[in-house]
């Protein structure tokens, strides 16, 4: 019926002959998301993202680590200096130079992120698709486990974990993060199976002879993978969020020389009344970085969704 | 005057982004009393979208409805919102395909019959109960007292059509439009709502529209017919002159294509393509890509509707032989 | 003729679970309950009933895609009932099935070449020959561009998926079909299509069909011999032609006078034999005969307390009713008959 939408044209070429190609419903949704302004938004959001993280240590002046006598001077006196020659956002209350220190987060954010969002998503889809492909009893034993897990919240259950190592250090981060993640993955996948097992595409396959574990990988798995990728893209935007927060909080590694968005952040906050751009900036990062996966997310899920098909 | 006078009823919606499309495009047919007129068609040819026009509930927005509706000299289309609702239910009611959704599930079936009684006919609570529990009864409802207090979902699909039918009844209204009405249903249930249409018909001369794809349910039904495509009416006859020699090659074709149930079967004739096989109506025949009387006008001309009150007919080339 | 299908007193009941944190089991649907069919070789064998009376139940008992509950289903002298894992996996080649919704019968995510591909290969059907051509000829019989290799199902109208079904099912070179209302979810103008196809596919492959549908036209076009079922079971057969000439059980005969027909003058002389009430809850089928809460023969004795047999009253003709012979001599008038309330069964499959 859609197609009566369509110019007359159109309509007529098609009768002629069949001209179309043959686009997979993955090709389609590309489509669909290079013409919405929302993803175009997302994706140069993300792409800006990963360009700086790739190239911050050509970009950055200088080194993440390295302290400037002559900003520390002013610093004795209680007194961040602003921006300078060399120094284009000026220094931290460490004497560091903010712009490189930014920068050069960005690549520490990204390798938590991607990380954490691996990790949970491995997990994740082993545990969802394990319970999904076999239901019964081993269904119902992971599904239990899982529901432990969703029953925290998110935040309380990182900082639990990441409590739990005496000593904190980036990869107490992305344990906790991704912990985080994998039930969601997990319920995920395995709802989308389950839901898969009684469509008649596999019921189709069972009937024409296909077997049990190709039925999996080859009809379930592959349809499920839309949705556990519009996940990972909002997971990517959590998963930021939380090691931002866990690092605030201390939790992650306190060396004060690190360059980490969230540990900037917890350090700055101090200085909020003097030098409120300490803490600005990295915020700023945070947030829109975080907001370009999730736009980006949101987008897919929308063009994935079989409802907007034209 | 006829009760209820549809004239050039266009509907076009218009959605940002794309071309506008025209749904309906000039359907005229008019109800008397007593008589029950069908409108036949497949998926999308514009069946529902000509009857949610006549009752004014179109949504608002993203869409343009044009010509006359006139009930008993009254244009419906130019009536103000409010004025609508008080003559929906009270003049025309409707009842649609799926009784389900048309039901609200939260509130027991006696309590919108009553609803409908208070509301438009200003009975007291007691004596629309009473009237509710006859309405039940008269559709064919058994043991109408306890399916009263009863919810949507604790009723079957005949029934919950046929409570639907109650509701749109409460209000005695002279023009009842139904949408697909029996769709959903199993044949023998079909079969008993069909007769409560009918019997409904003769008794109480209300005015009957009837939407269906099944030729079948028009065979029996119908005093006159009106066969749609792309939107338009192609063709218009008395139920037994279309039956007996269909004119317009999609009428013909589809009574061709479908099985008998009463007759030794030959291989069916098929119309190829599909409905979305059209070209628009502004440079012929949008039925000319499927049809087999196609002859050079077809693609260069828009048919007119020609003809008299026997037949009308939307066809440069109509066919002259019956189906078997 | 021989028979393909030999299938007896088939059974498929299906647990109604309640309970919050056990699940109890506290009925069953009887979903099919004593089924005996066969079906000959290279026939068309149609199963009409309506809605929740247990068709598509049988059709996927008989290639165990649901595991039925008892009953033998014998296929070419093997009994499926007895095949496990592996074995059953390659009897599958052998029959086929075809579903009623075309779309969401078909992987969105895998091309037509792929659909088609993937029964080849699991068979073996692939070894030593030319794919491209099988592929291509498979889509000739079927109806379908060639181009149509690399399209998705999403790209096709209704009518086109159904092909692609139908065509799926061709592939692996079956004798059985078991089609599923194949007709029944697309537009009137196209269902003549799909019916003429299976006709000529069957005479082109020599295939036997059991062809599943709820409208009794298509099943009479297109069956040689057909069957009625009821709450379950089958309470007529007859070859096509004789069911619809000479209907037996008073279940047929109401059905057949529910059936509208195209043509005003037989609708006008038709006298139609109006059921009243709804069909029973399959959870919870009547005792006897499970038609007799609504028939308008059902006498005092018999019908209510005892379950009557599938017994031929003719060659051929096979009917479950307890007073066939006299309903049809006239001797026994029908009469009017109280509904009964059927609460809708309130079930999540
Ligand atoms: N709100 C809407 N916006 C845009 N197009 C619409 C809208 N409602 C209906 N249409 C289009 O108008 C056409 C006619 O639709 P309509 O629902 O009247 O068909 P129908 O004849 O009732 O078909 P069916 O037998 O499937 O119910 C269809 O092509 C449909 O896609
Ligand atoms: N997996 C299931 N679990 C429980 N009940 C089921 C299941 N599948 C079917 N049923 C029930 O079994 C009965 C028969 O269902 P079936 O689908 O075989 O009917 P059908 O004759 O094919 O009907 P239709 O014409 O609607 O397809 C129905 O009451 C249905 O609700
Ligand atoms: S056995 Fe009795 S109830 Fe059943 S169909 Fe025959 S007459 Fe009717
Ligand atoms: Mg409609
Ligand atoms: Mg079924």
């Amino acid at each position: 019926m859609t197609e009566m939408l369509t110019g007359r044209k159109e309509r007529i070429d098609r009768l002629a002959g069949d001209a179309s190609v043959g686009r997979s419903l993955w090709s389609e949704a590309f489509r669909r998301m290079r013409r919405s302004p929302v993803a175009i938004t997302g994706a140069v959001l993300v792409a800006a993202f990963l360009l700086l993280a790739a190239f911050a240590p050509l970009i950055a002046p200088h080194s993440a680590t390295e302290r400037f006598p002559q900003l520390l001077q002013d610093l004795r006196a209680d007194h961040i200096p602003g921006a300078q020659p060399g120094f284009p956002l000026g220094s931290d209350q460490l004497g560091h130079d903010l712009f490189s220190r930014l920068l050069l987060a960005s690549q520490q954010t990204l390798l938590v992120a991607v990380a954490a969002t691996v990790f949970g998503m491995a997990v994740g889809m082993l545990i969802g698709g394990t319970a999904g492909a076999l239901g019964g009893w081993v269904d119902n034993v992971l599904m239990r486990l899982v529901d432990v897990l969703l029953s925290f919240p998110s935040l309380l259950l990182a900082i639990s974990i990441a409590a739990l190592f005496s000593q904190g250090s980036q990869w107490t981060v992305i344990i906790a993060v991704s912990t985080v993640a994998v039930p969601v993955f997990a319920r995920l996948l395995r709802g989308s199976m389950l839901a898969q097992r009684h469509s008649e595409y596999v019921l189709a396959a069972r009937a024409t002879g296909v077997k049990p574990a190709a039925i999996v990988f080859r009809h379930m798995l592959p349809n499920s993978l839309g949705p556990v990728l519009v996940q990972a893209t909002l997971t990517l935007a959590i998963s930021i969020l939380e090691a931002a927060a866990l690092s605030y909080l201390g939790l992650g590694d306190p060396n004060p020389d690190r360059a980490e968005w969230g540990l900037m952040l917890a350090n700055a906050q101090r200085y909020f009344d003097v030098s409120p751009q300490l803490s600005f900036y990295p915020a700023i990062a945070i947030i829109v970085v975080a907001l370009g996966f999730t736009l980006l997310g949101e987008s897919m899920r929308e063009a994935l969704d079989p409802k907007n098909r034209r | 005057m006829a009760l209820l006078d549809v004239t050039d009823l266009s509907v076009v919606f218009r959605r940002r982004g794309e071309e506008p499309f025209t749904a309906v495009d000039k359907v005229s047919f008019s109800v008397e009393p007593g008589q029950t007129v069908g409108l036949v068609g497949e998926s999308g040819c514009g069946k529902s979208v000509t009857s949610l026009a006549i009752m004014g509930l179109l949504p608002k927005r993203g869409n343009q409805v044009t010509g006359s509706v006139r009930y008993e000299g009254t244009e419906l289309l130019s009536l103000s919102p409010d004025q609508m609702r008080a003559r929906r239910g009270k003049d025309l009611g409707m009842v649609f395909q799926d009784p389900l959704s048309s039901l609200n599930p939260v509130i027991p079936i006696g309590i919108q019959v009553t609803e409908v009684l208070e509301k438009h006919r200003g009975m007291p609570r007691r004596k629309a109960m009473i009237e509710a529990e006859d309405l039940l009864n008269r559709v064919g409802i058994p043991d109408p007292r306890r399916r009263l207090t009863e919810y949507p979902h604790q009723l079957s699909g005949g029934m919950r059509q046929r409570a639907l039918i109650a509701i749109a009844l409460a209000c005695r209204p002279r023009v009842l439009i139904a949408d697909e009405p029996t769709t959903a249903l199993d044949v023998t249930i079909q079969a008993q709502i069909l007769a409560l249409l009918k019997e409904l018909v003769t008794d109480t001369g209300t005015a009957l529209i009837m939407i269906t794809h099944d030729l079948g349910v028009v065979a029996g039904l119908c005093d006159q017919v009106n066969v749609l495509y792309g939107g338009r009416v192609v063709e218009r006859a008395g139920r037994h002159e279309l039956f007996e020699l269909p004119r317009h090659p999609y009428t013909h074709g589809l009574l061709a294509s479908i099985p008998r149930l009463d007759l030794e079967g030959d291989r069916l004739v098929p119309i190829p393509g599909s409905v979305a096989d059209n070209i628009p109506w502004d440079g012929g025949c949008a039925f000319a890509p499927r049809c087999a009387n196609q002859i050079a006008d077809c693609t260069a001309r828009t048919p007119e509707l020609t003809g008299d009150q026997q037949r009308l007919l939307l066809c440069h080339n109509p066919m002259e032989v019956a189906v078997r | 003729m021989t028979n393909l299908v030999e299938i007896e007193d088939l059974k498929v009941h299906f647990p109604i679970r309640r309970g919050l944190f056990v699940d109890r089991v506290v009925g069953h649907v009887y979903a099919v309950d004593g089924v005996d069919l066969s079906i000959r070789r290279g026939e068309t064998y149609g199963l009409v009933g309506e809605s929740g009376c247990g068709k598509s139940t049988l059709g996927r008992g008989l290639l165990r895609l649901t595991e039925p509950t008892g009953g033998r289903m014998v296929f070419d002298g093997t009994d499926l009932a007895t095949l496990k894992g592996e074995d059953l996996r390659r009897m599958r080649r052998r029959m086929q099935m075809v579903f009623q919704d075309p779309l969401s019968s078909l992987d969105p995510r895998q091309s037509v070449e792929s659909i088609l591909v993937e029964g080849i290969r699991v068979h073996g059907l692939d070894k030593g020959v030319d794919l491209g051509k099988t592929l291509r000829d498979l889509l000739t019989s079927v109806g379908l561009p060639h181009g149509s290799l690399r399209k998705y199902p999403h790209e096709f109208s209704g009518g086109q998926r159904q092909r692609i079904g139908i065509a799926r099912a061709l592939a692996v070179r079956p004798d059985l079909i078991v089609a599923d209302e194949p007709v029944s979810a697309l537009d009137v103008s196209v269902q003549a299509q799909v019916i003429n196809l299976l006709e000529d596919l069957q005479g082109e492959f020599g295939l036997t069909y059991l062809v599943i549908a709820h409208d009794l036209a298509v099943v009479r076009h297109i069956a040689d011999r057909v069957g009625v079922m009821y709450l379950g079971g089958i309470v007529e057969e007859a070859p096509a032609h004789e069911l619809y000439t000479d209907p037996l059980h008073p279940y047929t005969r109401a059905l057949l006078s529910a059936v509208p027909v195209p043509d005003p003058v037989v609708e006008d002389r038709r006298e139609r034999i109006l059921l009243t009430g709804d069909l029973p809850s399959p959870a919870a089928p009547p005792a006897g005969c499970r038609f007799h809460t609504r028939c308008p023969w059902k006498q005092a004795t018999r019908c209510d307390t005892e379950r009557p047999r599938l017994r031929a009253v003719e060659s051929g003709h096979k009917v479950a009713c307890h007073y066939a012979e006299q309903i049809r001599s006239g001797e026994l008038r029908p009469h009017s008959v109280e509904p009964e309330l059927v609460p809708e069964l309130v079930l999540d499959p």
